[in-house]
C-alpha cells in the first residue's frame, strides 16, 4: 500500500504509543498481534511505531510491577523488534523505578542498544522523588519519558500504583528540561480532570491514544494545551486511534498544527536521528 | 484545510442505529443537536439514523422526553427517525407503544438495568413481545460509557448478557438490537442460545475493537457479520469508531456484509 492510499493519509504519523508481545507472555497469539499492529501501521500509514514491551505481560512478574529479570527480557525483546524493522519501530526501554540503581543501568544499556524514550508505567506514583535519579539519566540521554496514567486517580485501582495528570505535573516541574508524554488521555478515568491538571504545565504532552472515543475529548485537549502538545497514539486499540486521527480533521487544526500532532511534535522531543526518515526539526 | 484522509469505505451506510439528541447527565456533551447530526452523517456517508433522547433514559417518566424527541426529529424526516422510551412498568405502557410506533418509531429502546429489572424479568418479556407484534425492534443498550470514567452518582450496572439472553430466549419473535456490547458479551450471548434464537439478535459494533487484537474480524469469522449492525453511539461517541473499524478489517472481510435495519 503507497502512503497515498493510507487510511489515515499521507502525511508523516508517529504512534508514540504501541506495544509488543513476545513468547514469555500469557498471549498465545503473540505473534499474531504484532503483525496485525504491523499490518494495520501499513494500512493507516503509520511512519512509525515507538513502543515498548512491558516485562512478561503478567507471565512472571505482574505487568506493572515487573521483575528486573522480565524488564531486561521485554527490552531484548523490543530491541530486537526494532532492529527486525528498523525502518518502522523505535523502541522505549521500560523500567520499574523502585530499584532506581537497577533501572538506570537498564536506561544506559538501552540508549546503547538504540532506545529513544523511557516508559514508565504503575510500579511507583510518578510524584515518589524516588524517581528523581532515573528521570535524570532519561535526561542525560535526551530522552523523552512516556508515563502511564490513569485520568483522575480517584482511588487506588488493583494491580497498579497508579499515577494521574496532577501526580505527573509535580514530577514535570521538577524536571523542567525532559519532556514528558502522558499516556492516552482516551486510556480510562476523567480525562478532564487530566486537562485541568497539566493544562500550564509546558513539558508535559497529551498522548491521545486508548480506546476512549469520547465526543468532545479532542476539542477539549486541544482547549487545554493546544495543538502544539498534542501527540498522536494508538495504543492497544489501532481502530480508535484511526478514529481519533479522522476526527483531527474536524477540531478546527490547519495543516500546520495537524502535522504538529502526527509527527512533527514528536520528532522534536525525541532524540536528534531518532526518526531518520522524517525532514529534521528543530529539537525541544 | 486540505483534507490528508479519503477512505470511506461501504459508504453509504444505510442506517445508523445508534445515535442519540440531547444532553447528558454526567459530562458535557458538544452540541448534541438533529440539525448537527443530519449534517455528521452526511459528512460520513450515513443516509439515516435511529434516533434516541439522551436524557430520557434518566427519567422516570419517558413521555415528556419521547413528545420531545418526535418533535424535534419531526422537521429532519426520514433521515432521523424516532427511537424512544418504553418502560413496561409504568401505567399504560402498551398505549404509549402504539402511539408512538404510529407516529412513526422503527425501534423502541428500553434500560432495564437503569429501572431495577433483573434478567428474566416478564415485563421486559413482554415488552419485547409487543415490539415484536408492533412491529418495531428493541434497542438495549450495554452502557453509555467506560467503566473507569464514570461519574460518582453514575452507579447502575452495565446490561448484562443475562439481560439478553433471557429476552431472545423468551421466543418474542421480535428483532433484539444490542448496542455498545463489547467482544465478550456477544459471544456469551451468541452462543448461549439455540440457532434460532440468535437469529432475533443483533449487535452493533460501537464497543469492539479492530487490530491488533482483532476483536471484530474474530466475530464476523465466529459468528457471522450478518449479526451485526452499524451504529456510532454519537454524540456520546466519535462517528469515525465504527467507520474505522470496518475500514481495518482483514481484506478477506472487507465487503461483509451487515444486517440492514433500514427498512424496519
Amino acid at each position: 500500500m503507497s502512503a497515498a492510499d493510507s487510511l489515515g493519509g499521507a502525511a508523516p504519523l508517529i504512534d508514540v504509543h504501541a506495544h509488543f508481545f513476545h513468547a514469555a507472555t500469557p498471549r498465545g497469539d503473540w505473534a499474531q498481534l504484532n503483525a496485525s499492529r504491523l499490518a494495520a501501521g501499513r494500512r493507516i500509514g503509520i511512519t512509525y511505531h515507538v513502543a515498548s514491551v512491558l516485562g512478561s505481560w503478567g507471565a512472571t512478574s505482574p505487568t506493572y510491577f515487573q521483575s528486573s529479570r522480565d524488564t531486561v527480557t521485554g527490552n531484548d525483546v523490543m530491541y530486537d523488534v526494532q532492529a527486525a524493522h528498523p525502518d518502522r519501530v523505535r523502541a522505549y526501554v521500560a523500567v520499574n523505578p523502585n530499584d532506581a540503581a537497577f533501572a538506570i543501568d537498564e536506561i544506559d544499556r538501552g540508549v546503547a542498544r538504540g532506545a529513544v524514550g523511557l516508559k514508565l508505567a504503575a510500579a511507583r506514583r510518578c510524584d515518589d522523588p524516588l524517581l528523581d535519579a532515573v528521570i535524570e539519566r532519561a535526561a542525560r540521554h535526551r530522552l523523552p519519558v512516556l508515563h502511564h496514567i490513569w485520568q483522575h486517580r480517584r482511588r487506588h485501582w488493583p494491580a497498579q500504583d497508579i499515577s494521574d495528570g496532577a501526580d505527573l505535573a509535580v514530577l514535570a516541574a521538577r524536571h523542567p528540561a525532559v519532556s514528558f508524554i502522558l499516556a492516552h488521555i482516551g486510556g480510562g478515568g476523567d480525562y478532564h480532570h487530566t486537562f485541568a491538571a497539566v493544562g500550564d504545565v509546558p513539558n508535559i504532552f497529551l498522548d491521545l491514544s486508548g480506546s476512549g472515543i469520547d465526543r468532545g475529548m479532542l476539542d477539549d485537549a486541544l482547549a487545554a494545551v493546544g495543538s502544539g502538545r498534542l501527540l498522536w497514539g494508538g495504543d492497544i486499540t489501532l481502530c480508535t486511534g484511526l478514529a481519533k486521527l479522522w476526527a483531527l480533521e474536524h477540531v478546527g487544526l490547519d495543516d500546520d498544527a495537524l502535522a504538529d500532532v502526527r509527527w512533527r511534535t514528536a520528532a522534536r522531543i525525541f532524540p536528534p536521528g531518532a526518526f531518520p526518515s522524517l525532514p529534521s526539526v528543530a529539537h525541544a | 484545510m486540505t483534507s490528508p484522509t479519503a477512505a470511506r469505505p461501504r459508504a453509504p451506510v444505510p442506517l445508523d442505529c445508534n445515535a442519540y439528541i440531547g444532553a447528558f447527565p454526567f459530562r458535557h456533551v458538544p452540541h448534541p443537536d438533529p440539525d448537527v447530526l443530519v449534517r455528521v452523517l452526511a459528512r460520513e456517508g450515513i443516509a439515516s439514523a435511529w434516533v434516541g433522547h439522551l436524557p430520557s433514559a434518566f427519567h422516570r417518566d419517558p413521555t415528556a422526553g419521547n413528545a420531545e424527541l418526535v418533535r424535534a426529529l419531526a422537521p429532519y424526516a426520514p433521515v432521523l427517525r424516532p427511537a424512544p422510551v418504553v418502560r413496561p412498568d409504568w401505567p399504560g405502557w402498551r398505549a404509549a407503544l402504539a402511539q408512538l410506533v404510529a407516529a412513526g418509531a422503527p425501534a423502541i429502546r428500553a434500560y432495564p438495568q437503569l429501572w431495577g429489572m433483573a434478567a428474566g424479568d416478564e415485563r421486559m418479556a413482554a415488552l419485547a413481545e409487543a415490539c415484536a407484534r408492533a412491529p418495531c425492534a428493541l434497542l438495549l443498550t450495554v452502557r453509555f460509557e467506560d467503566l473507569r470514567q464514570r461519574h460518582p452518582l453514575d452507579v447502575a450496572p452495565d446490561l448484562s448478557a443475562a439481560h439478553v439472553r433471557e429476552l431472545a430466549r423468551a421466543g418474542a419473535g421480535g428483532r433484539l438490537v444490542v448496542t455498545a456490547a463489547g467482544r465478550e458479551f456477544i459471544e456469551e450471548v451468541h452462543w448461549g442460545l439455540t440457532p434460532i434464537e440468535r437469529e432475533a439478535v443483533l449487535y452493533d459494533f460501537s464497543w469492539v475493537w479492530g487490530p491488533p487484537t482483532d476483536e471484530l474480524a474474530v466475530l464476523f469469522r465466529a459468528i457471522g457479520s450478518a449479526r451485526f449492525v452499524y451504529g456510532t453511539m454519537w454524540p456520546l461517541r466519535l462517528t469515525q469508531g465504527a467507520r474505522a473499524n470496518l475500514a481495518l478489517l482483514p481484506d478477506d472481510l472487507a465487503d461483509a456484509p451487515l444486517a440492514d435495519l433500514s427498512q424496519w
